[in-house]
């Protein structure tokens, strides 16, 4: 029975998990619509998850400390991603704009 | 086998990646966001971890990107048909690569543990026990923080008065 952790070193799932947070990374600071800026987001926590569930199964099986804490992540996540909506309407509705380029009220 | 199957599940995701931060249609870019978050769902079940791949499913590539979805419909992100880039993608992807290159030196430097020997598959009852015992604390303020967070979110949704 050939398992995951003989074919394929840790430093493969590492390496997927920066491309996919590098890609969340650029997302953030690239895009304008504040909606594709929040699944940006949402790859960066993906990309967290992903690093966190490899080390719990690589290092220390027996703890499954990082399961743990991709699940708390996917909970926070769905709280923000809900608040963040909120927002999100909020601002399309007195500004007229989910730009967030054009919302520089704040800008000195 | 496990090998052409990570690559192909790796693949997928970064594509479905660069697809949300690439496409020119919000619409394309929020279901590409569900490919990917599919094909992270499938690198869970290749690291045998079946509870968080469910989890995934369900949450993100089911609740998350309806809602996203939902998020585009009510501000009418697509009819606008206007440049969806900012000024700073150059400096951007600058960045992104710099913190490529950082992340990838690191992993170099540091020796990571080889030969772990057979996964052990956690059960789904052993996951739900730990969250109530060890875990006990966080479980209950990760509730307590869904709980404010929906609530201030319906609170910021509704309409106030004179609003149209």
């Amino acid at each position: 029975m050939e398992s995951v952790t003989q074919e394929i070193p840790l430093e493969h799932f590492l390496m997927l998990s920066f491309i996919l947070f590098t890609i969340g990374v650029y997302g953030v600071l690239a895009r304008r619509n504040a909606v594709i800026v929040l699944m940006s987001v949402e790859l960066m926590l993906n990309a967290v998850s992903i690093n966190m569930v490899a080390f719990a199964v690589y290092t220390a099986p027996s703890l499954f400390a990082g399961i743990i804490f991709a699940i708390f992540i996917i909970a926070v996540a769905a709280a923000e991603v809900g608040l963040a909506l909120a927002v999100i309407l909020r601002l399309f509705r007195n500004r007229g704009t989910a730009n967030i380029d054009e919302v520089d009220t704040l800008k000195w | 086998m496990i090998q052409v199957f990570f690559y192909l599940f790796a693949t997928t995701v970064i594509a479905g990646a660069l697809g949300v931060v690439l496409l020119r249609n919000t619409v394309y870019a929020a279901l590409s966001l569900i490919g990917a978050l599919l094909g992270v769902a499938a690198v869970y079940i290749l690291l045998s971890v079946e509870f968080l791949a469910l989890v995934q499913i369900l949450i993100y590539a089911g609740a998350v990107t309806v809602l996203l979805l939902f998020a585009l419909m009510l501000t009418r992100a697509r009819e606008l048909q206007e440049r969806l880039d900012g000024d700073q993608k150059p400096l951007a992807a600058v960045a992104a690569l710099v913190l490529l290159g950082a992340f990838i030196t690191v992993m170099d430097q540091t020796t990571w543990p080889r030969d772990v020997g057979e996964i052990t598959t956690v059960p789904f009852a052993t996951i739900g026990d730990a969250l109530l015992t060890r875990w006990a604390v966080p479980f209950e303020l990760v509730s307590g923080v869904l709980l404010v967070a929906l609530v201030g979110a319906i609170i910021l949704a509704m309409q106030e008065e004179g609003e149209p």
